[in-house]
């Protein structure tokens, strides 16, 4: 057997542009999202379903509210609460993705960490805009909801950048809890506190409840999203919002930083 | 193993060929643990290299080194002159473990074009699937896919970038002798075009079999490095064992073949190459009672270099 080897010249090999961050990824990740049934159920129907359960009966929720009516309150609530499942869905699979070995199959690869956690971020993102599009396009059809296009469009982006938190939840109790199970306790958990929070149900102000709610971290985060509507943002709930925010990510960032070291 | 002397020759003399991995002096300590105590090891490109070694011995820890994926407390990892995760960046190593590293939810052609979208240069993806011979089961998800199905997918996607140099962890497990000899012929093919394959094992017969070199590690170091018939004739031989009172080393010692002589109380252990001279002289010539003989293979040898004895 008469062979020569071939030298390999490392200097030809490139390095991929943007740390491998590219579109094709993008693709997949958000096809991955939206061909989990579960998922599209607990995020955009449920919501869309609740909405219509809530502001379907026969009082007309046409009471003013700042610049809108009771409808368009509810409609940004249910917006809110099917963009937060999806982002903590999406932040919990990064923990699974790590307990199935994936990431550090992915280490394997020129793909850069801020390269990944930047697609993450943003398919996170564009599955929260998802969920708010379709419950405010129910809101469109059925017609109750009132508030001037402007103040649509403003609750629609701000209730987006209010995801960031569950997406930081979901990475941080994706890490604490193995598996599939994060989402178990992620969406009563999300449940529970949306009741707390005033998400689905508008809270007297100083009741028993009202003073343990504005504590609580969907609290903070509805009271922001549906401030472009009730023209209303207490000094507490942007407290409970920003100090909530920060935590997750603390959180997660904790974790993740402690899992890295053996990836 | 005629084709171990051709790759060599075939890396011209005295040319300077950059080694596809250099460790010098790797050390890796976790807390007070010591998993690697030095090591130093050059692989030259075009090598099949077994990396042999038992359960705790630091062969995972260096593995991780050389992928990058682990910093050496002290010394330095290359992998073709480049810091490793220079060379990951440049689609220049692979890796395939045993188990994990797969999405379930994605389908076989997802998984290895998410994969090729990484790299800046790679094999076209029909292409890569048509050569793992997984191509009919491409539109199948990966939960659905069966343990070797899936060993198959992770070697279309660690070839895929074309590497210089390939990780296998255990990579036979599970395949029958048949698929095992498949699997060996198409690495060796691929070794001929320069391509370097490290891989772990427990099995010494394979590493014996389809390695150009094994590496032993022990306790966090290289305890002996060579061909396989290199590291067998390091325990190579027989020994006789005897009981005899008031033996004499210096005159076993001096028996053609004999390599080492052991007192044991009234015991005699003779390492030898020429078990029978050492069984005619004792049973002829001394009181010599008991005789026993053993022979050494592989196994001793792993076993003596890896014991704690040593």
């Amino acid at each position: 057997m008469s062979t020569t080897t071939t030298a390999i010249d490392p200097t030809v090999r490139r390095v991929p542009p943007r740390g491998g961050f590219n579109r094709r990824v993008l693709r997949i990740e958000l096809l991955r999202m939206v061909r989990n049934r579960r998922t599209v159920v607990f995020t955009m129907i449920f919501p869309a379903g609740l909405y219509f359960a809530i502001t379907g009966s026969d009082t007309t929720w046409d009471t003013p509210v700042g610049s809108g009516n009771e409808a368009a309150y509810i409609l940004i609530s249910m917006a809110l609460y099917g963009a937060a499942l999806i982002a903590a869905a999406s932040g919990a699979m990064v923990a699974t993705e790590r307990a199935l070995g994936w990431s550090r199959q992915l280490r394997l690869t020129p793909l850069n960490p801020v390269a990944y956690v930047t697609m993450k971020a943003l398919v996170a993102l564009a599955m929260g805009a998802l969920a708010i599009a379709v419950v405010n396009a129910c809101g469109v059809l059925q017609g109750r909801a009132e508030m001037p296009d402007g103040v649509w469009l403003e609750a629609a982006a701000v209730t987006l950048c209010c995801t960031l938190t569950f997406a930081a939840l979901g990475v941080f109790i994706g890490y604490i809890v193995p598996g599939e199970n994060a989402m178990q306790l992620l969406g009563p958990g999300l449940a529970l506190l949306s009741f707390l929070g005033g998400v689905f149900w508008p809270l007297t102000e100083g009741s028993g409840l009202w003073h343990v709610a504005v504590f609580t971290p969907m609290y903070g985060v509805a009271e922001v999203a549906r401030s472009p509507l009730t023209h209303e943002l207490p000094w507490y709930a942007l407290v409970n919002a920003v100090g909530w925010l920060a935590l997750f990510v603390a959180g997660a960032a904790w974790r993740m930083s402690r899992d890295t070291a053996r990836v | 193993m005629t084709s171990i002397e051709t790759v060599r020759a075939g890396s011209p003399a005295g040319s300077r060929q950059v080694p596809a991995v250099r460790l010098a002096g790797v050390t890796k300590d976790f807390g007070p643990v010591h998993a690697v105590r030095g090591i130093d090891l050059e692989l030259r490109q075009g090598e099949i290299v077994a990396f042999l070694g038992p359960n705790g011995a630091g062969k995972t820890t260096t593995i991780d080194i050389i992928l990058g994926l682990s910093r050496p407390t002290t010394g330095t990892a290359e992998v073709l002159g480049l810091a490793p995760r220079e060379a990951i960046a440049r689609g220049l190593v692979s890796a395939v473990m045993q188990t994990g590293g797969l999405l379930k939810d994605l389908t076989v052609r997802e998984t290895v074009a998410y994969t090729a979208s990484l790299f800046a240069d790679t094999r076209p993806v029909a292409e890569v699937l048509e050569d793992a011979g997984i191509t009919a089961i491409a539109d199948r998800r990966v939960a659905k896919c069966s343990g070797g199905e899936q060993q198959r997918l992770r070697f279309a996607m660690a070839l895929l970038s074309d590497p210089a140099l390939l990780l296998l962890d255990e990579p036979t497990t599970g395949m029958d002798v048949e698929g095992r000899r498949a699997f060996w012929s198409a690495i060796r093919r691929d070794a001929e075009q320069g391509r370097t394959v490290l891989f772990a094992t427990h099995y010494l017969e394979e590493a014996d079999q389809y390695a150009d070199r094994i590496v032993l590690v022990s306790q966090g170091r290289v305890v002996a490095d060579g061909t396989g018939s290199q590291i067998k004739s390091l325990a190579s031989g027989r020994t006789v064992r005897a009981t005899l009172p008031g033996a004499d080393p210096e005159q076993l010692t001096g028996l053609p073949g004999v390599t080492g002589v052991d007192l044991r109380g009234d015991t005699v252990l003779v390492r030898t190459r020429d078990s029978d001279a050492v069984a005619r002289h004792l049973l002829t010539h001394t009181d010599a009672r008991d005789l026993e003989i053993t022979s050494h293979g592989l196994e001793d040898a792993f076993l003596s270099l890896t014991g704690d004895a040593r």
